[in-house]
């Protein structure tokens, strides 16, 4: 090698080391030219690409680009890591329920949205959607709501009838006022259908949690943050009711939202699924065209309840807060809640629409017409704001795993309702 | 000027690798450390330093214990099979094949598909209702398994995913550093009468010794690491919990469950910090144990 070689390599080098700090500068800021990409992380199916399109076109120079993480848990992963570390979070993100406590805790890393005119618009949400993302000082706002869970129970019409259950929705809303009720016809159905490979729910985390949010303001945590799950009554309630549906054998014993609960949808491993809103959607793309006008939708037990919702949040990242501001501001607005309604069956926050005609009536075809307006909006007008601490999270995932452990006769319930305490307690460190 | 040069030089071409290092490697075992020592929310921050206590609630956690169990079981149950099965299968490789580079080729295929695909795939070759294994069980009478209920039947499932992964880039490995064994040994064993077999205890096995160890380093640090397979054998709500009882929870999964889930930084750090003392462990263990085999001279 000469002595040129030598500085050369040396060069090549010490450019590699230099290229290499300078990717971890970030990607290059694209405003330059008049244009800016707008970059949306979601979780699941909003059903913004129309409304990306009408933004696009309202705002030139703007293009958007979505991403959607199909798997909540792993989002909620990737979106703690990346407001911890104040990078990369995108420029518009979607904040669910469980996590706005905890978001709230680094209300210093999202764009305050009361700096932004948020007084006008507030009262135009429910206010419980209102509250949830703004700080107990009441000083931050970091998200705007877009939907919220309003919940009703969908089923199989065609399970239903095969079991001699009826299969009209008025009907099928009185078999089950009370979640007794509820247990009571799961045991007919299973009586009626004689196959081991049917059974009348998918899981019973799913039911579990949809008792739980509908018995109280308040769940795992008081509004103290201190743990009350030995205490709350509703908490055992919601355990007594879905253990007792495993005894009853009414559980298909599927992990909610795995591979094989989707397939348990195209299989009709189960004849029910308790139904927020945006479910309806889930359950579409996983049953697929070939069980349209199978599924039905009735009211849920209990008459109403709660499960889901999110904001939209701008982080203080984003090199475009300007146009993420704005575009979340349309995406939550009337016309964006209006179109995610549409498209995915999200059912809006804002209370003024519940009252339109387009809502009011609406119908969703694949359900065999169910008027899906008048049921979901009928449970989110009577919505309580339920409280969930930072740590709602990890000690509804303790609850929920030893549910499972106890659906799956790994233990008795008696021995589960222990465990859950005491898991519970473990997480809520 | 030339002979600073002539000294500087080398220290150049090393120095992006130490750089490199030092940012991602170094500092943040370092940062771990301090972070391991302190009561520290992910979101909320820095809540006051706590000398040991994570270590020592860490002493006494039976779901770490757990999943340390679970790590060092599936481990042991992918690494073992996989690494005879790779020494097996480069020795195959080496002798007389026909389209020997198109066979060389098709070990290495499982090893670049994604390991989101390939978690998807034995996701579902091992579920429970559908799944393709427990469609044969039913086929020749028996009753299907719940693959992710027992502790067993999981791990299986997940060492079967990481050795199908990973033997094939072994045994290229193996394989590249076999052809350099001399031919002449595997001759005079033939002239002695040696059987395939003896030939390959008494010379592949010693020549390869170097090889053996740097694979089995590679194998164990990866096994000890062990997270996206087993996140992904079970997909769906709070998969990082590894099942309902954890039974095939590992540490690398209880750390991202900590640190992300449970907002515990600090002890998620600690876990990371035991983690790579584990590590240290295993490689000493395992040079010391593959020293033992012997080496032809």
């Amino acid at each position: 090698m000469n002595r040129t070689q030598r500085i050369a390599a040396m060069a090549v080098s010490a450019l590699a080391v230099g290229v290499l700090a300078a990717g971890c500068g970030g990607s290059g800021d694209d405003s330059s030219d008049g244009k800016v990409t707008l970059r949306v992380n979601l979780f699941g199916k909003f059903g913004y690409k129309d409304l990306y399109k009408q933004f696009e076109a309202e705002h030139p120079g703007v293009k958007i680009v979505e991403s959607a993480e199909g798997d909540l848990g792993k989002y909620n992963t990737k979106l703690s890591q990346q407001i911890a570390a104040n990078a990369a979070a995108g420029d518009v993100v979607a904040i669910e329920e469980g996590q706005t406590v905890n978001f709230l805790q680094s209300a210093d890393k999202f764009v305050n949205l009361q700096d932004h005119g948020y007084a006008d618009i507030k009262a135009d949400y429910l206010p419980y959607v209102a509250d949830a993302a703004t700080t107990a000082d009441g000083k931050t706002t970091i998200g705007l709501g877009t939907d919220v869970g309003g919940l009703a129970m969908c089923y199989r019409r065609d399970l239903f009838e095969k079991a001699g259950l009826p299969v009209e929705r008025e009907e099928v809303a009185k078999l089950w006022p009370t979640w007794q009720d509820f247990i009571a016809t799961g045991e007919k159905f299973q009586q009626g259908i004689n196959d081991p490979k049917v059974h009348f729910i998918d899981a019973a985390t799913n039911t579990y949690n949809s008792i739980l949010m509908q018995g109280s303001k308040e769940t795992y945590f008081d509004r103290d943050n201190k743990l009350v799950v030995d205490s709350n009554p509703a908490v055992k309630n919601a355990w007594d009711l879905s253990t007792e549906m495993v005894d009853a054998g009414l559980s298909a014993k599927l992990v909610a939202f795995s591979d094989e609960w989707n397939a348990g949808f195209k299989n009709g491993a189960f004849a029910t699924v308790a139904c927020p809103a945006w479910m309806t959607g889930t359950i579409k793309g996983n049953a697929g065209d070939a069980l349209a006008g199978k599924w039905d939708i009735a009211t849920v037990p209990g008459g109403s309840g709660n499960w889901g919702g999110s904001w939209l949040a701008v982080p203080k990242s984003s090199k475009h807060q300007k146009e993420a501001i704005e575009l979340i501001k349309f995406l939550s607005s009337k016309t964006g809640q209006m179109g995610a309604f549409e498209s995915e069956g999200r059912l809006p926050s804002l209370p003024a629409l519940y009252d339109t005609p387009e809502l009011k009536d609406a119908k969703n075809d694949y359900f065999n017409n169910a008027p899906t307006g008048q049921l979901f909006v009928a449970g989110a007008r009577n919505l309580e704001p339920v409280y969930l601490g930072a740590k709602n999270v990890p000690v509804r995932d303790a609850f929920e795993n030893v549910l499972r452990s106890v659906e799956n006769g790994q233990r008795s319930q008696a021995d589960g309702w222990k465990e859950a305490i005491k898991a519970a307690q473990k997480a809520a460190k | 000027m030339a002979k600073t040069e002539a000294r500087v030089a080398p220290y150049a071409f090393v120095s992006p690798f130490f750089i490199v290092f030092a940012i991602f490697g170094f500092f943040p075992l370092v940062y771990t450390l301090w972070v391991s020592l302190h009561d520290w929310s992910l979101l909320a921050g820095n809540q006051g330093f706590v000398g040991l206590a994570n270590y020592r609630e860490l002493m006494h956690d039976t779901d770490f214990w757990r999943a340390m169990t679970n790590t060092i079981g599936i481990f042991v149950l992918a690494t073992v099979p996989q690494l005879i099965l790779a020494t097996v299968l480069a020795q195959v490789l080496n002798s007389k094949l026909r389209a020997r580079t198109f066979w060389r080729m098709g070990v290495l295929l499982p090893n670049v598909t994604s390991v989101a695909a390939v978690g998807i795939i034995f996701g579902l070759i091992f579920a429970r209702d559908y799944g393709i294994v427990n469609w044969a069980l039913g086929t020749i009478g028996l009753d299907p398994i719940d693959w992710q209920g027992h502790r067993w039947s999981s791990w299986l499932a997940i060492s079967v995913m990481v050795d199908w992964r990973w033997t094939g880039y072994n045994a290229l490995i193996l394989l590249a550093s076999l052809q350099a064994v001399p031919k002449e040994l595997y001759e005079a064993a033939r002239i002695d009468g040696a059987s395939a077999w003896r030939q390959f205890w008494s010379i592949t096995v010693p020549m390869l010794r170097p090889t053996i160890i740097f694979v089995s380093i590679v194998a164990t640090i990866g096994g000890i690491q062990l997270f996206t397979e087993p996140l992904l054998f079970g997909s769906g709500i709070n998969a990082i919990a590894g099942g309902s009882t954890g039974q095939f929870q590992t540490v690398a999964m209880y750390l991202v469950q900590q640190a992300f889930t449970g907002q515990r930084f600090g002890y998620a750090s600690t876990v990371a910090w035991v983690l790579f003392l584990l590590i240290a462990v295993f490689a000493i263990i395992n040079v010391a144990l593959l020293r033992r085999i012997k080496s032809v001279d």
